[in-house]
């Protein structure tokens, strides 16, 4: 990390990153060169123009703001930092993150949260298909809608959609929860409408509360999760594969 | 006096021999296909078509035990800042832990290391056994991304993108519920019990450009440090090699149909794919095309046996070998000491292929931890080593024969083949002839 670079200067209390004049890997290579108890825990990132990769493989609890769009993968495998993007997310936002938060202020596209194993992610616009695919533990918020073939083999974490959500949600389901205050396009194999139990509105509260939602209520959405028919194989079952 | 005719002798169908009865009745009893492990069982070309043809006057043979015959190789030298160094080119597979048990993992890595090679993790997460004991490991990215973590990724030496595997390409996996203990269940965050599918293909990208884009991102994560392997199945080697390089491949994993496999259906493992051996030369073209030959190093496996298969191979032109039910074998499994607790159930030492019951009289493909003790992990590595020590010894003296200081500068010329079929595939001549079908407008 060359800390003399022009690009890079204390602006406030942040470090900001031009990736206009400086590289994603020096980005990168910055943020992993991080050591514990470091005292440079704001960062900004400048013009990150839908570079890929941007502020993958963070292993501390520092707050990234990335001001504009990113392309794939943004905050991949994200293990307790706080980023937000001020703009839109590629494909792969978050995948296999395993703490921290992600907050997307605009869209995201395809595979959004993929294999998280933890953590929070926010999109505050509309997420492609695949939401979720195989998530395992994260828990993820949709301020508006959500693609075909979200939750594809969700193995476990929240989804909550505030809008509608595409169709064949939650194919093949494993123990995730779904909850969506919209139209569902169709359900997917083995994904039933459950009901909304008490503990599951308290839990989906927690949900609104740590996604900064403040005016929709967990009343107002519909829980949906397996039907555990596919658990075990069963040839009588062959058709719904 | 009556006259009988003679009665004509029975004959069963070769169509329909006793195994396609068997299995039929099998079916129609219980209602679902055959799951097993193990490759491909079925005879198909294979090294053993190759013969070298050593050295006499036109070509010098070196001294066997006398004569230096390097066998270490470097893999990653493409891109990663810490390009792998082993000191033989033979590899030990991604076998998962759940379809393993910790001390045949354990065993595995002790082997390994004590041969100086490396050891790859599998579907199921990095295990400390393997970790612990594999000075060189290999940490694979799978489909179903089970245990997969930021740490880990770290740990590894190299990270291998599984795309497919050579007994299934286009295949996932199914891990049954009742090789599920707490361990497994915890690693794959799945409840117990229950069967556990594994995705046929990557949940966040869909084509060779996006796996650019994630291999990208894999490099980033670990600085750019670690070799990235993209491993396929042998279906399509000559265009998956290329796309893998495309996609910036350090190196290249061709798996051909004799590979194993943890569990899937048989009439997969036995028709889909092609063998090893037709494998080799397709993909060691398209790196020729691509001017990448020996830059992007080739891995090949899939019944891989001996040191003469390891020679052959590399003689067709690959980097290094990996080895994964010969490893097994090697560690104890279907060994014969077993043989009356394989009579019970119902099969053979040497025929014991149903792994995914978590049964393993052997206790390499268990999770019940009594089975498990049977595996000294120390004893058992050092069984491996020795094979891994065998097969070099048994590589060396072929290639010392064929007049070569390293197992690397073996070449196609050594070689001929025994069939027309074997000559084509391997794009050797046929023995005694210049004939390489397919070349030369024949």
């Amino acid at each position: 990390m060359p800390a003399t670079s022009k690009a890079t200067r204390d602006q406030g209390h942040a470090r900001v990153f031009d990736l206009d004049v400086m590289s994603l890997r020096e980005l990168n290579q910055a943020l992993h060169d991080l050591a514990p108890g470091s005292n440079q825990t704001a960062w900004e990132v400048l013009n990150p123009k839908g570079n890929h990769s941007v502020a993958v493989g963070v292993d501390l609890p520092v707050t990234i703001d990335v001001r504009g769009s990113v392309g794939y993968y943004c905050g991949g495998m994200n293990s307790g930092s706080t980023i937000t993007v001020h703009g839109s997310a590629g494909p792969g936002v978050g995948e296999n993150m395993m703490s921290g938060s992600i907050i997307i202020k605009g869209d995201a596209s395809q595979y959004a949260g993929a294999t998280g194993k933890g953590g929070l992610l926010v999109i505050e616009g509309n997420a492609s298909s695949r939401c979720g695919i195989s998530m395992k533990g994260i828990d993820i918020v949709v301020h508006g809608n959500i693609g075909h073939m979200s939750a594809f083999m969700a193995q476990s974490g929240n989804l909550v959609v505030l809008g509608d959500a595409g169709d064949a949600l939650g194919d093949s389901i494993y123990e995730a929860r779904l909850f969506v205050r919209g139209k569902v396009d169709s359900l997917g194999a083995d994904c039933i409408a459950k009901e909304m139990r008490p503990e599951h509105l308290e839990l989906l509260q927690g949900l609104l509360d740590r996604a900064g939602v403040t005016d929709v209520k967990p009343s107002e959405f519909k829980r949906y999760g397996s039907a555990r028919t596919l658990y075990n194989f069963n040839i009588d079952n062959a058709d719904a594969y | 006096m009556t006259y009988r005719n003679p009665p004509t002798t029975p004959r069963k169908s070769a169509t329909f021999d006793d195994y396609t009865l068997s299995e039929i009745r099998r079916a129609a009893a219980t209602g679902i296909y055959d799951i097993r492990g193990a490759g491909a069982k079925r005879k198909l070309p294979h090294f053993d078509d190759l013969l070298f043809l050593g050295a006499s006057i036109s070509r010098y043979p070196l001294e066997g035990y006398r004569e230096r015959c390097d066998t270490s190789v470097v893999l990653g030298s493409r891109h990663a800042k810490k390009p792998i160094e082993l000191k033989i080119p033979i590899t030990v597979a991604g076998m998962s832990f759940g379809s393993l048990s910790g001390p045949a993992k354990e065993a595995l890595g002790r082997g390994a290391t004590l041969s100086g090679t490396s050891t790859t993790t599998g579907d199921g997460g990095m295990t400390e056994e393997e970790r612990g004991h594999s000075k060189t490991l290999v940490y694979q990215y799978l489909p179903s991304r089970y245990g997969m973590n930021l740490r880990d990724l770290r740990r590894a030496d190299a990270i291998e993108v599984v795309v497919g595997q050579g007994a299934k390409p286009g295949g996932g996996g199914m891990l049954l519920g009742q090789k599920i203990s707490d361990r497994v269940a915890e690693m794959r965050t799945l409840p117990k019990g229950i069967d556990q599918r594994s995705a046929s293909r990557h949940p966040d990208w869909t084509g060779p450009d996006d796996l650019e884009i994630k291999i990208l991102e894999l490099r980033e994560i670990t600085d750019w440090e670690k070799p990235i392997y993209v491993k396929v199945g042998g279906a399509r080697p000559y265009y998956d090699t290329a796309l893998a390089v495309k996609a910036g491949a350090d190196v290249v994993v061709v798996d051909g149909m004799q590979g194993g496999t943890a569990a899937t259906q048989e009439v997969f493992i036995e028709n889909v794919g092609q063998p090893t051996l037709a494998c080799i030369r397709p993909a060691v073209q398209a790196l020729q095309d691509l001017g990448m030959h020996r830059k992007v190093q080739l891995i090949v496996s899939g019944g891989i046996r001996n040191g003469a298969d390891v020679a052959k191979a590399l003689a067709l032109g690959v980097d290094a070998v990996s080895i994964g039910t010969a490893a097994l074998v090697a560690l104890g499994d279907n060994d014969p000491r077993w043989e009356a607790e394989y009579n019970e159930l119902g099969t053979t030492a040497g025929a014991y292929d149903d792994w995914h019951e978590g049964r393993d009289p052997a206790g390499i493909t268990t999770q019940d931890p009594e089975l498990m003790k049977r595996v000294d992990p120390v004893a058992a590595g050092r069984r491996l080593a020795n094979y891994l020590k065998v097969m070099t010894l048994e590589a060396q003296t072929i290639a010392r024969a064929c007049g070569k200081n390293s197992l690397h500068n073996l070449e196609p010329e050594d070689l001929v083949a025994l069939t027309i079929e074997a000559a084509a595939m391997a794009g050797v001549p046929l023995a005694g002839t210049n004939w390489i079908p397919g070349k030369n407008n024949f």
